[in-house]
């Protein structure tokens, strides 16, 4: 086992410790530190180009796919540097499960759409009940239960980031990233995703990038403000930091920094 | 003032109508050659169809007024194109996901890219040429010279370019949320490859594969230099390691004698492969239009 010998809260899961990442010389995120807890819903906001996905995208190696993209420091998940080289990406991609911006099911049926990650994952158990609890959890269940076999793009937007949902609960992750998963939806369909989510909350760790603050407000436990600055050494580019990290009562209510103050209340952004 | 209606003395109206005019000439021009040359063989060529024709070994030339039937050389092009797609297709679509999907735009992706270029306009004469040389006369087929297989290795260096291009461009297609959301549930390249991007390309590898076929079925110079020609059945694998007949070199000997029953048959041959060309050309149309119904069901 690749495990450090630095102490770590057990009900942090997830650590980020002096973390930059680059695309070739460019640098989009410096020097983050954080600590995500076990079981809690944590949202990252800031304006664009902050960036906060790129952060997301860095907790399950997403950022792999990315040409020239580098990341220093390290990442902490159960007591491993998921940067370390001995990692393989694939297995923390089966234990960090992401839901992405745009939905994007597989071109197959609804069923196929949760049976596949199952499947690969080396499932052996009852598929058929598999298929069902996962999008009870997703609550797409009832909508969907008589037509399982139709194709995935047969459901609306909101029914499809569901369906994304329940196929990443199928591999049962131990947490979920989702990168501004009701962007592309509707104020109803975005309700029900938030429901889901407080549901999912039970049992796994959330971490989801917005950029509504009220949503961050309504689902999330904690969140982390990034912004963007000019650095002196850099090459004139603006440059990511983690300005504030804290609950989300208290970002909210009484923020430290004063460029959280005026992000939440929308004088930039 | 002018007046806003529609002047047909205008110069630019004329000018206009001529162009057009001009243009759609050339355009009907252009597709004459097309509509001639497939009359021409449906008349010359049609009328000589007969059951026989599929079943009985070509007669030599000059021996009787009967020139026989095309068999050998209608089961030969199936051969020897079934070989060239064996080797093509595997080579090619294996090639054209590491060019869509693993490289990473380096230079050794760029060259093969080029040498994909360079190889789709090779004259198939070179192709002809170059099996020969590597393999015929060199007799490393277990000493066998002029054969079936080497016919099948030439027509696949002609295939090997349109496959691997419409892999790759069928494969750069396919939006990369896909592979983003198959990477995501914990997938390996490996599986997102086979199980999510390859069938959501299957349509244009298809397309590609079916034309590839098309255009190796209907080469006769590469075949001239490695199957050349027989006039007998083909009865068992082991005529796989001697010459064999094709369409498109019966009809290049046939045309060539001066007797007309031999010159029949070289008709005969034209309208059968011209059709199944053309069928294949039509098939490759249909699947594309099918596939992309079921699509998005």
């Amino acid at each position: 086992m690749i495990k450090t010998n630095k102490k770590i809260p057990k009900n942090i899961i997830l650590s980020l410790e002096n973390v930059s990442i680059s695309y070739g010389t460019f640098e989009a995120v410096r020097n983050v530190f954080c600590n995500f807890k076990k079981g809690n819903i944590t949202s990252l906001i800031g304006p664009s180009g902050c960036g906060k996905s790129t952060v997301l995208r860095s907790l399950n190696r997403m950022n792999d796919l990315i040409p020239n993209c580098s990341l220093k420091g390290t990442v902490l998940f159960d007591g491993t540097n998921i940067y370390d080289k001995r990692v393989d990406p694939v297995e923390v991609r089966r234990r960090i499960g992401m839901v992405f911006q745009q939905p994007n099911p597989f071109p197959k049926s609804i069923y196929e759409n949760i049976a596949f990650g199952a499947r690969i994952n080396g499932f052996t158990g009852n598929m058929n009940e598999l298929v069902e609890i996962s999008l009870r959890k997703a609550a797409l269940w009832d909508e969907c239960k008589d037509k399982l076999n139709d194709s995935g793009y047969s459901l609306s937007g909101g029914q499809q980031q569901r369906l994304c949902i329940a196929r990443t609960i199928a591999i049962e992750p131990e947490i979920i990233l989702m990168d501004e998963p009701c962007s592309a939806l509707d104020p109803i369909s975005t309700l029900k995703i938030e429901e889901t989510m407080h549901e999912l909350k039970k049992n796994y760790t959330i971490i989801i990038v917005t950029h509504n603050m009220q949503q961050a407000l309504r689902v999330s436990d904690m969140t982390a403000f990034f912004n963007a600055i000019e650095y002196e050494d850099g090459d004139g580019g603006k440059v990511g930091y983690l300005a504030e990290f804290n609950s989300t009562k208290k970002i909210f209510n009484s923020p430290k920094e004063k460029t959280t103050q005026e992000y939440i209340s929308g004088k930039f952004g | 003032m002018n007046s806003l209606y529609y002047q047909k003395r205008l110069s630019r109206n004329i000018g206009d109508k001529f162009f057009t005019s001009l243009s759609v000439i050339c355009a009907l021009i252009a597709i004459l050659p097309l509509i001639f040359l497939v009359t021409y063989i449906l008349i010359k060529g049609g009328s000589q169809i007969t059951p026989e024709l599929f079943t009985l070994e070509p007669n030599p030339p000059g021996d009787d007024l009967d020139a026989g039937g095309i068999n050998p050389a209608l089961i030969g092009t199936l051969i020897i194109t079934t070989i060239a797609s064996i080797i093509a297709i595997p080579v090619g679509v294996g090639g054209g996901i590491y060019l869509a999907e693993y490289s990473k735009g380096g230079a050794f992706s760029r060259f093969i890219r080029f040498g994909v270029n360079v190889l789709a306009g090779v004259p198939s004469i070179i192709a002809g040429v170059f099996i020969y040389a590597l393999i015929i006369s060199t007799k490393i087929l277990f000493g066998s010279m002029y054969s079936g297989l080497a016919g099948g290795m030439a027509l696949s260096i002609l295939m090997l370019p349109t496959v691997i291009k419409t892999t790759d461009e069928g494969l750069k297609l396919v939006p990369n949320e896909l592979r983003y959301a198959s990477l995501g549930v914990g997938a390996s390249m490996y599986t997102t490859i086979l199980k999510v991007t390859l069938p959501s390309a299957f349509r244009s590898i298809a397309t590609g594969v079916v034309l590839g076929i098309a255009r190796a079925a209907g080469e006769t110079a590469p075949l001239i230099f490695t199957a050349l020609f027989s006039y007998y059945y083909i009865t068992g694998l082991g005529d796989l390691f001697y010459e064999m007949g094709s369409l498109a070199v019966l009809i290049y000997n046939f045309a060539l004698e001066p007797y007309d029953a031999q010159n029949k048959l070289a008709w005969a041959a034209s309208f059968i492969l011209v059709l199944s060309i053309l069928s294949v050309n039509i098939f490759s149309r249909i699947l594309a239009a099918f596939t992309e119904k079921t699509k998005r069901v």
